[in-house]
């Protein structure tokens, strides 16, 4: 590659310029004082962290994440996600710390980019973790905190998909007896490639009964009413198991009321072979890709020493910017303070004084009528000259 | 449940180029109002009026990416540009439109060589298909008369799509081996999948009963 010129980033930084960082910072307050409520503890965790430890346990793939050497000749990485390092944190410093802890984080990740524009390779989250309830009611908590923080960040129309990845494992069991077709069918399903699932499906020499139940699989995607079809197709074993926890579930989203920004799907698949249970993802309208994503994790906390089930959520907040309406700039007083040499420590005491106040205080220092008869007071509401006396 | 009934406008990119007569005649079976000015049009954004429809006209390989990126909702593509562009979107339907398949082709006479050369528009495709095959081969992108490049001997083979088999006939070459098939797809935004999932699901039911050969 050319040598960079001095404007150059590498690929998928970004720089965030006070306009916009203003409104992130507006909803990342919003956000906090949501999940605050539902006594969830903030925690921040480092940059960087060892590979074999976070790295090997996060659901990121090696070659998505920034590795590099630290002084003593170990690879670490710039951290993929935050859920890892909390479980980490959980696992160690508050492994006395009875189950269950809640903990929320806005933070900043990382993941390495090939392709262009709009993946970015460094961005910040707000995210929660459950960690400890392995109830669906804390599936459930998961969700609609996730279906606050949206209507908290003010985004207008969104829609949380939810799934569970023993229905799709189930059904798969209960028809497929080849671990590695089954493998293929999944990854036509995390691909979202109907198609080849449909001529696998075609090809497997299966009959035409659980070829219907797996095709039936592809559109199971709506609100409740979807249960009963689910219900119907799972038989007893593992898929229907999930049905019953999606059924139990709904019933508990229902009390939180908020199902009808809400759509069961029971093919979706967020990642290959990390999440355990419940998973869901978000979207908005006018927003090509999803907004949050999360579920039910219950082998990560193993992975540092302390068998716990786990849930949360990430929610991408360079998204939340694009579909949130923008902030009123807070119509705090700025006023323009000048002042001579001779009036200096007047002029700073005042400007102490009014800062105490709450208002904006820019200060400068001027050395003669001309400079002062140059400021226009534009960008500010009020201009005060602390100058010589009128003489 | 009708979910948002009223912002279930739906966007859908259609290829220009090789497939685009006969996805608009499939459209059309399909009880779209595709108007002739569609298919006559210079105009590269098309709404349809009281059909809650517009349509995108793009270059084939750039209507993965619109689609990914969600300014349309819905696309028409050959399963060939799905496989070249990588694109992260839903593949809803097989629309049995457009058929052709993905061949490595070559000169009657080919033998392996100690330095194999592909010449292809697809050179995503041939890697994975050479490396596949145990082959480690050099492949040189062209954007288009791919049957060249073994007459004057820019490549021992091409990999490319064949439909009748006329145009390699004429360069003289004839087909090596046989890499997929290639159809027509329907492919679908990511969050317009959920976000609209009525209009998407209505217009890929409307596909699904005029697809050709359905059983």
């Amino acid at each position: 590659m050319a040598k960079p010129l001095g404007f150059e980033k590498p690929l998928g930084m970004r720089d965030i310029l006070p306009e916009s960082l203003a409104k992130q910072r507006h909803l990342e307050r919003s956000l906090r004082h949501c999940i605050e409520r539902w006594g969830y503890e903030e925690i921040s965790t480092p940059s960087l962290e060892y590979y074999d430890t976070v790295g090997t346990a996060s659901a990121t793939l090696t070659d998505r994440m920034f590795r590099l050497l630290d002084k003593q000749g170990h690879t670490v990485v710039l951290r993929p996600d935050m859920t890892t390092p909390i479980a980490r944190v959980v696992s160690s410093l508050y492994k006395d710390v009875p189950l269950p802890i809640r903990l929320f984080y806005q933070a900043n990740v990382f993941r390495a980019q090939e392709k262009e524009a709009g993946r970015n390779a460094e961005f910040f989250q707000t995210g929660i973790e459950l960690i400890g309830d392995g109830s669906v009611d804390a599936d459930a908590e998961a969700i609609a905190l996730a279906v606050f923080c949206l209507r908290a960040a003010g985004v207008e129309t969104f829609r949380i998909a939810i799934g569970h990845v023993d229905f799709v494992d189930g059904l798969l069991e209960d028809v497929i007896a080849d671990e590695d077709t089954r493998q293929q069918f999944r990854q036509f399903l995390y691909e979202r490639d109907f198609v080849g699932f449909r001529q696998l499906l075609e090809t497997i020499g299966i009959d035409f009964e659980a070829k219907k139940r797996l095709d039936a699989l592809l559109r199971l995607r709506g609100g409740k009413g979807k249960i009963a079809e689910a219900r119907a197709l799972a038989g007893d074993g593992k898929a229907g198991q999930a049905v019953e926890t999606i059924a139990s579930l709904w019933d508990s989203l229902e009390a939180y009321g908020v199902t009808e920004d809400l759509l069961l799907d029971f093919n979706l698949i967020i990642n290959l072979n990390y999440y355990t249970g419940v998973v869901f993802e978000g979207y908005a309208a006018d927003l090509g890709s999803p907004l949050l994503g999360g579920g039910r994790y219950d082998q990560l906390l193993a992975q540092f020493g302390r068998s716990a089930p786990a849930t949360g959520f990430a929610i991408k907040m360079d998204r939340l910017l694009t579909v949130t309406p923008s902030v009123k700039g807070e119509t705090t007083e700025r006023i323009l303070l000048l002042y001579t040499e001779k009036r200096r420590q007047e002029a700073l005491a005042k400007a102490q004084q009014l800062r105490a106040e709450g208002v904006v205080v820019i200060t400068r220092l001027v050395g003669g009528r001309a400079e002062i008869a140059a400021e226009n007071g534009q960008g500010y509401s009020r201009v005060i000259c602390m100058t010589e006396q009128e003489d | 449940m009708a979910f948002f009934a009223n912002e279930q406008k739906l966007t859908i990119a259609m290829p220009k180029g090789r497939i685009f007569e006969e996805a608009v005649h499939f459209l059309q079976q399909a009880g779209l109002e595709v108007t002739a000015e569609l298919q006559d049009s210079r105009k590269l954004v098309i709404p349809v009026e009281n059909a809650s429809l517009e349509f995108i006209l793009a270059k084939p390989a750039d209507v993965p990416t619109y689609v990914e990126y969600g300014v349309a909702d819905v696309g028409v593509v050959g399963k060939d540009v799905l496989l070249e562009e990588e694109r992260d979107v839903y593949e809803l339907l097989d629309l049995q439109i457009g058929y052709c398949r993905m061949m490595v082709a070559g000169l009657p006479d080919w033998k392996p060589t100690d330095s194999p050369r592909v010449a292809t528009k697809y050179p995503k495709i041939a890697s994975r298909y050479f490396r596949e095959q145990g082959q480690q081969v050099e492949v040189i992108k062209l954007n288009g008369s791919v049957e060249l490049a073994p007459m004057i001997g820019l490549a021992d083979r091409i990999v490319d799509i064949v439909s009748t088999g006329r145009t390699l006939k004429e360069n003289g070459l004839v087909e090596l081996e046989h890499i997929c098939e290639i159809t027509t797809r329907l492919i679908a935004n990511r969050a317009s999948y959920r976000m609209k999932s009525e209009a998407v699901d209505d217009i890929a039911g409307k596909f699904l009963e005029v697809i050709p050969g359905r059983k």
